[in-house]
């Protein structure tokens, strides 16, 4: 008898969509071992919790080695009305996984007419990233951060994830990524409980802007361009948009602010 | 040894299919109808959990009338089809179309091969956004399939309803007209009032963004019909 899975449906019927293809002996030696460093990857996302729910947001770039692969890649993604992962490692294994999941949620919630709980998507998203173990040996690593609002508690909530799929719950915030340790300094600093939401964004938009300071593979604002890091908030009403106006905005003053601080220096 | 019986294959076919007409007419109606702004489902079911109506896939939505467990599962593989084909491809080739073409096909194999045929007839429904045409598909218990305009009727007495709306339907109603129509439509064949509690409803609604399915609930409802 079938189950709701989307997810265990591919398993059974159609392994070789599944975003995971374990590699034989021969195709893991160690050149290839590096071919595969080389696919893009993503670098810094987080999430952190605010008066109303949960911020989740992650930097634009990709890089491949030491080159940068993508300006425009897009590491947040909505799951449903009421969570979105954001996904650092192999870009293109995250991002497959996060699609599969949008599909996993929205299938389950289609045959039993009624969504999971948070913590029923934040376990899926676990068995996932351990199906993914043994490209994870080869180097295609994947981890996300999986925030979303819990209806039942009436709160935002946040979960961590290691490669063997062990699933953390995260009270306050988490940054993860080649810059995720320079962001949750940032976080650590200035984080404080039930912060209100401009503050948060604004929280969330300066982690990621000092992790680009310390970090190469962590883009900053991009002002030439006009790129801005991707930022999303999930609360009662749903998942949200930050719009680019806004988040410039923050940025121009933040920008500001370090100048005339750094004049003063001088 | 004795001889098994002798049936004609014409002899065989007709038993299954009064049978399965048999079975289907015993539950009650439900009514597809365009309106102004999508589609319409709206179908009399007493319980409260067991759907008659279910959204498919962004545009698409389901409709089944006859044997509950054999249209249910028969709606989850229609899910597990559009989501595969969405998540192998894209969101915008999963059509009705096919979907309709592959319930046809997996109901008439099941229709010739099985020794009890289905008792159930389906709806598949795609709305279109901006000037394409809305599709709605019929498929019956032997995988015949029927392309039908403006409205369509399953399960019950589907002919008198039929007749009912063939008269009063006009295209290009509202949300409103169309549903109180179809409450006037089935009401004129069980001769009694239906109670808004026992009403299923739903709309795929061209408006919305990404999934046009919405259920519409017993409060908007009361709204509606007032």
């Amino acid at each position: 008898m079938w189950n709701s899975s989307f997810y265990d449906y591919l398993v059974s019927e159609h392994p070789g969509l599944l975003p995971q293809k374990e590699l034989n002996n021969s195709e893991v030696s160690s050149v290839n071992r590096e071919m595969l460093k080389n696919v893009p990857h993503g670098t810094t996302v987080l999430a952190l919790k605010y008066k109303d729910g949960v911020i989740i947001a992650g930097d634009r770039r990709a890089t491949e080695g030491y080159q940068i692969s993508a300006r425009r890649v897009e590491k947040v993604y909505r799951c449903d009305d009421y969570s979105a992962i954001a996904i650092s490692g192999a870009a293109g294994a995250c991002i497959e996984m996060a699609k599969l999941l949008q599909v996993e949620l929205e299938h389950y919630e289609k045959l039993e007419g009624v969504t999971l709980t948070t913590e029923g998507k934040a376990n899926k998203l676990s068995q996932m990233i351990k199906a993914n173990l043994p490209l994870a040996m080869q180097g295609l690593i994947v981890i996300p951060i999986f925030a979303g609002y819990d209806l039942n508690k009436q709160e935002g909530r946040i979960y961590k994830y290691d490669v063997t799929g062990g699933r953390y719950e995260e009270t306050d915030y988490y940054a993860t990524g080649s810059g995720g340790k320079d962001a949750r300094s940032t976080l650590k600093k200035f984080f404080s409980p039930g912060m209100t939401e401009d503050k948060g964004i604004q929280l969330a938009l300066e982690s990621l802007y000092d992790a680009a300071e310390e970090d190469v593979g962590t883009a900053g604002p991009d002002l030439v361009r006009g790129i801005y890091p991707t930022v999303k908030v999930i609360k009662k009403t749903g998942i949200e948009d930050v719009d680019s106006v806004t988040i410039e905005t923050v940025y121009k003053r933040l920008i500001g602010d370090k100048q005339k601080s750094a004049k003063k220096e001088r | 040894m004795p001889l098994p019986y002798y049936v004609s294959p014409e002899q065989m076919m007709q038993d299954k299919a009064e049978y399965a007409q048999k079975g289907i007419s015993k539950g009650r109606s439900t009514i597809v109808m365009e309106y102004e702004d999508g589609i319409l489902f709206f179908a009399d079911n007493p319980s409260a959990s067991l759907n008659k109506i279910s959204e498919v896939y962004d545009r698409i939505a389901f409709a089944g009338a006859g044997k509950y467990s054999e249209f249910e599962s028969l709606r989850k593989a229609g899910i597990r089809h559009a989501d595969l084909k969405g998540y192998a491809y894209s969101r915008d080739d999963v059509s009705a179309k096919s979907l309709a073409n592959a319930y046809s096909q997996s109901m008439g194999t099941m229709f010739s091969q099985e020794i009890k045929p289905l008792e159930v007839e389906i709806l598949v429904a795609e709305v279109h956004d901006g000037s394409g045409a809305n599709e709605i598909y019929r498929i019956l218990y032997d995988g015949n399939i029927c392309d039908e305009k403006g409205y369509a009727v399953i399960g019950g007495k589907s002919e008198a309803v039929k007749v009912f709306l063939k008269d009063k339907y006009r295209a290009g109603m509202n949300l409103k007209e169309s549903l109180k129509l179809s409450v006037e439509a089935l009401e004129s064949t069980v001769k009694t009032k239906l109670e808004k509690e026992n009403m299923e409803v739903a709309v795929l609604d061209r408006g919305r963004n990404g999934r046009k399915f919405r259920r519409i609930k017993i409060d908007e409802l009361i709204t509606l019909l007032s």
